[in-house]
């Protein structure tokens, strides 16, 4: 077999090997078809779901229709519910010996991080694009500029990549795709206790003190004021550019406390 | 002649096991190793251990020449590890998987492309090689497996209990790919729990028990220290027993084995099919009705009982479970 020498104690590229683990990643959601399928209805039912059986009992002041209120909220969150794709997709790699396979080749290991998020944020950003014709489907409309619209977009795609990292390291800490599963969902009560569905105002004064100040309101409110306007603003009670400067703060927060650490229990798994 | 593996006093511990206890191995180019002992031995912490997936405890390794603490990243280059899970991804094909970590070695696209072209031609995958690994039967998936391992062309191949699960024509498959392999010149270090696989596959045995070499040699050095063969009889009648015991040990190389329970009677031998006739022939002489008789390898369990007159670690614990 013919096989180009190459100095033997060099590693293998980083940009490489982060596009071929993330490509494998793509292929394994691409051609798992249930998966699309599924992530597709399941979102869609629960967004007709808040639009047609909750929303007539939810009144939104400042005269914002309850179906804008609640797409911004629905699409931001819905990073979360794709991201636990991340948690039980490393939790697979490493029960079904993907990760042993990696670390015997000579690639830097940071690259298995890498090329998952690299993955998942395809993934995420799919989802985005589903949920979001989805929500103009069922009636949401921009009332601000397309720009700002694009730039809520890109915001959501990033928030996507944030979380990926708390994901990768439930998965990494979980070992097994169920209790990843059972891990991620843990998670998803923060979403309840969020702008994102309902106005943080009707929740009891306790709940609203955490409901107001965490990054998922901080997240959906940016989406909602740079898609909403001049409204949003209003019933947020702060400007699109201060939501967006403390949203991605947050998302930045996420990236330097979890990366590490999924980083760290990667070496050690 | 190079050293391929070198190994002293390694030991490696999980929280109360000692997985390792002082292995020393050292292991010549231009063989093939078979790492031959029960579950829990430490065969499979030691193959992860010259994988660098694991870091010993203490003592030294060196695999190809290179430490494997300091010179992780030439160490993986020297290897090509195929594990006892096949690490295949079941939604890429075949040809997709092996390109995979053709690239992951730092090959270019046209060379990925070529040596997994020959190493499917090799393992008889090419007609596959475009369907998805999830269409594949388990004996096709270990042999991508291996396959995986070799599109780096290592200089030494590790294979951790390559055949266990498989039905017996995969594993002769896997076998004569493996021996294919070694006759183009790759070194092969492989785990096994089968005697019988040591024997067809190995030129060196290392049998090893609570993290410690036994014993080693070549599989016929051991075979004479074990003998050979077993005969095993089986009767009808729980009286039977004793009385065929009695005749089987005059042929008897150790020591006559009596499981009454299943009204069996083993006993090692030196040769095979000479000694089973004349066996048969006193057999029948005495009166005695025979249900069944086999001439096989000694069982794992029966060498370990020879070399080292206890049972094996995994015998032990069955003993302690009943």
């Amino acid at each position: 077999m013919a096989v180009a020498t190459m100095p033997i104690t060099k590693t293998t590229s980083i940009g490489v090997s982060t596009l071929q683990i993330a490509r494998r990643a793509v292929l394994r959601y691409l051609r798992t078809p249930q998966l699309i399928v599924l992530g597709t209805i399941q979102g869609a039912m629960f967004l007709l779901i808040f639009r047609y059986v909750f929303g007539g009992a939810i009144a939104i002041s400042g005269g914002i229709p309850y179906v804008d209120f609640l797409v911004p909220g629905f699409i931001t969150t819905g990073v979360l519910f794709s991201g636990m794709g991340a948690a039980t997709g490393a939790a697979e790699d490493l029960e079904q010996g993907f990760v042993d396979r990696l670390r015997s080749l000579p690639v830097p290991r940071v690259c298995f991080l890498t090329g998952r998020a690299l993955a998942d944020t395809a993934w995420n950003t799919w989802g985005l694009i589903v949920t979001a014709a989805i929500g103009f489907a069922v009636g949401f409309r921009l009332h601000d500029s397309v720009v700002n619209a694009l730039a809520a977009f890109g915001l959501c795609v990033i928030f996507g990549f944030a979380f990926e990292w708390l994901f990768i390291m439930l998965g990494l800490l979980a070992g097994t795709p169920q209790a990843a599963q059972g891990m991620a969902l843990l998670v998803f009560p923060f979403t309840f206790i969020s702008s994102a569905y309902i106005p943080v105002s009707s929740m009891p004064g306790w709940l609203q003190a955490f409901a107001s100040r965490q990054p998922i309101t901080y997240m959906v409110d940016s989406v909602r004021a740079l898609t909403q306007g001049q409204a949003a603003e209003t019933l947020i009670g702060h400007s699109a550019g201060y939501l967006v400067v403390r949203a991605l703060l947050w998302a930045l927060g996420f990236v330097v406390v979890f990366g590490p650490l999924a980083a760290l229990r990667y070496r050690r798994s | 002649m190079a050293l391929i593996i070198e190994a002293r006093g390694l030991t490696k511990r999980f929280g109360k096991t000692q997985a390792l206890d002082g292995l020393d191995l050292t292991a010549e180019s231009g063989q093939v190793v078979a790492l031959l002992g029960p579950n829990g031995a430490g065969k499979t912490t030691f193959i992860r251990m010259v994988a660098t997936l694991l870091r010993p405890d203490g003592g030294d390794l060196r695999v190809g020449g290179y430490d494997v603490r300091r010179q992780a990243p030439a160490v993986r280059r020297t290897i090509g590890l195929a594990g006892q899970f096949a690490a295949i991804e079941p939604a890429m094909t075949g040809r997709e998987n092996l390109e995979m970590v053709a690239r992951l070695f730092g090959q270019n696209r046209k060379n990925a492309r070529s040596n997994a072209s020959s190493v499917l031609e090799m393992l008889g995958l090419a007609d596959a090689a475009g369907r998805l690994v999830r269409t594949y039967s388990g004996g096709m998936r270990r042999k991508l497996d291996l396959g995986a391992s070799l599109v780096g062309a290592p200089k030494l191949l590790l294979l951790d209990e390559p055949t266990t699960g498989l039905d017996p024509r995969s594993r002769i498959e896997l076998w004569d790919a493996i021996r294919t392999l070694v006759g183009q010149g790759t070194d092969v270090l492989l785990t096994t729990q089968y005697l019988d696989e040591a024997d067809n596959l190995a030129s060196h045995v290392v049998i090893i028990d609570h993290g410690r070499v036994v014993a080693a040699g070549t599989p016929a050095e051991l075979k004479r220290r074990v003998g050979g063969k077993v005969i095993e009889v089986h009767v009808r009648t729980d009286d039977d027993v004793a009385r065929v015991a009695q005749v089987l040990r005059r042929f008897d190389h150790g020591e006559v084995r009596i499981d009454q329970a299943t009204r069996q009677v083993s006993v090692s031998v030196e040769g095979g099919g000479p000694v089973l006739m004349n066996a048969l022939r006193a057999v029948e002489e005495a009166g005695l009705e025979v249900e069944d008789v086999a001439l096989r390898q000694p069982k794992l369990d029966e060498v370990f009982l020879t070399l080292t007159g206890q049972p094996s670690a995994d015998a032990a614990l069955e003993t302690t479970a009943s």
